[in-house]
């Protein structure tokens, strides 16, 4: 790599040096094999793995309860995230603590509490179960999960922008006698906007993934509640390289192009922050 | 601030509930049930769960794979800071990108690369038996998987730092004649001290609940490649349902005492920022 600009600064051999042979090591070679590894496969195995029906369906129950449980915690983060920035409570810090299980608790410990729970016999499920709603074992149990896994990304997403709003916009429009719901839809809405996008999209692209608190609560049943990790897992347990391999890249490209419109709208949303100021 | 009117206080109550609700309902009860749970059966076949012999195996397995993986990110990540944010170079925000790569990766393919990259069906696989080295289905695909899924972690918490920073004062000392690794300990280091732990914490958090990427590498192989996630699945899915969640709420304890150091951390480094701007 060739520095374009000479620094007094030392240590740019050792440091750069260090960072590459780790980041190729532990990341670039084990992607590239997978590369690698389809590449031996024919365009006609390809598609033919992944047009299996049972491949399909998992493929549409990832992004359906993905999806789903994204729009319920871009929804539920906002409100979260204004309520910790703009009211004081009792035991708010404790909440805003909470907020970061999701990060700090393994998934499958959170995968096996909710599936206890939301099961027939649980406290949540058995509360359900009384109107003959199924939470455990279902698409609506996948989503729960999600939702469990989701939450600060938007959260931690919308708070600071709600954080930096400076009042006095708001303080003008109340003012010149805007009501509060017009300031908010007309003022603040418009701002947090992008940040809960960026939420969503970064909540989107991990419940995509997931399989530790997913797999405890999906109940694993081909065409309803198998999520794509699933089916490459199970693939792997029969020895199947080929068709786990060829899934798990279609998924990555799926993971990508999710990061890549976060980035844009990140992008964008710096831009008119920088433009705004 | 505006006048609260009486129809604002009651919307402010009512996202206050909805927010309440959220968190008791989707985050705290799930704690409390790994907890009730596992003393469902009182506390001697508690004990009897936490200080079983694959019990304390795996949690040993969890706190080697966990410790190692702080180390590599630690190294990895003050390389790729200082690399990053001291030069410029050409590649530098491809560099960037694919430091990031690894948290888009679901955890299921992110195990998976490294048995494509190490296991039976790699060309360096007859090279690694010649030696004698044991990747897969062994403690090194372990760490390796648990690298992989931490690996921006402590990276991504520097460098939006040391940029904010600037590198006047490295420079200055640089021209005065101080070595690299001075510079690094006098200047560099107490500024990015708190964003470092923080770093550690998250990549300590995430690396001790790796479920989904350890499970592809890890052959389940009770008391050898267990981790503790892994042992809560086994038990789990034995239907020993007491001794899953007693092996659990080991996790939870950690979580627990995470999101407290993470919150410690946190108000150490905003009180610090307030001090000197």
């Amino acid at each position: 790599m060739k520095r374009t600009n000479r620094s007094v600064i030392p240590g740019f051999g050792l440091t750069t040096g260090i960072t590459l042979a780790i980041l190729s090591i532990v990341v670039l070679i084990p992607l590239a094999s997978l590369v690698v590894f389809t590449a031996h496969m024919s365009l006609d195995e390809i598609v033919a793995t992944i047009t299996r029906d049972r491949v399909l369906s998992s493929f549409r129950v990832s992004f359906v309860t993905a999806f789903v449980a994204s729009l319920i915690n871009a929804v539920m983060g906002v409100v979260l995230a204004w309520v910790l920035v703009k009211y004081s409570f009792p035991l708010k810090r404790l909440i805003d603590g909470m907020i970061e299980l999701p990060f700090a608790l393994p998934t499958a410990v959170a995968g096996i509490a909710l599936t206890t729970l939301t099961a027939d016999t649980g406290l949540v499920g058995g509360f359900f179960a009384k109107f003959g709603v199924k939470i455990a074992f279902t698409q609506a149990g996948i989503t729960v999960a999600l939702v469990f896994i989701g939450i600060p990304f938007v959260v931690r997403a919308v708070q600071p922008v709600l954080e930096k709003l400076d009042p006095a916009y708001e303080e003008a429009a109340g003012v010149l006698g805007a009501s509060r719901s017009r300031i908010f839809w007309k003022i603040v809405f418009p701002e947090i906007v992008p940040a809960a996008l960026t939420g969503f999209g970064l909540a989107f692209g991990r419940c995509l993934g997931e399989y530790g608190s997913v797999v405890f609560i999906a109940g694993n049943k081909p065409f309803e509640t198998e999520i794509v990790p699933l089916i490459i897992m199970s693939e792997l347990q029969e020895y199947d390289y080929a068709s786990a391999t060829t899934i798990a890249l279609v998924m990555l490209v799926a993971s990508f192009v999710t990061l890549f419109l976060v980035n844009l709208i990140q992008t964008r949303n710096t831009r008119i922050l920088k433009g705004g100021a | 601030m505006y006048k609260e009117t009486k129809s604002s206080k009651a919307v402010k109550w009512f996202l206050i509930g909805v927010s309440v609700l959220f968190v008791v309902l989707m985050l705290l009860l799930p704690l409390i049930t790994v907890i009730t749970e596992a003393f469902k059966q009182g506390f001697a076949v508690y004990e009897k769960a936490v200080t079983d012999n694959y019990t304390v195996k795996a949690f040993w397995l969890t706190l080697e794979a966990t410790a190692l993986a702080v180390v590599i990110n630690t190294v990895f990540g003050l390389s790729a800071a200082w690399s990053l944010t001291k030069f410029h170079f050409r590649g530098k925000k491809i560099l960037t990108t694919l430091i990031d790569l690894p948290v888009t990766v679901s955890p299921i393919i992110a195990g998976l690369i490294f048995l494509l990259t190490f296991g039976r069906q790699s060309p360096i696989f007859p090279l690694l038996q010649d030696w004698d080295v044991k990747i897969v289905f062994a403690v090194p695909g372990i760490v390796l998987a648990t690298i992989f899924v931490t690996f921006p972690f402590i990276s991504r918490e520097l460098i939006p730092v040391l940029e904010a920073r600037g590198n006047d004062e490295e420079e200055a000392a640089a021209l005065m004649g101080a070595k690299g690794f001075t510079i690094f300990r006098k200047i560099t280091f107490p500024h990015i001290k708190w964003a470092f732990l923080y770093g550690v914490v998250l990549c300590a958090a995430r690396a001790m609940g790796e479920f989904g990427a350890v499970s592809v590498i890890s052959g389940h192989l009770r008391g050898k490649t267990n981790t503790l996630p892994l042992h809560v699945e086994i038990l789990f899915n034995e239907f020993q349902y007491v001794p899953a969640f007693a092996v659990a709420s080991i996790l939870v304890l950690l979580a627990i005492f995470i999101l407290i150091a993470r919150s410690l951390i946190e108000y150490n480094g905003k009180k610090k920022n307030k001090v000197e701007p």
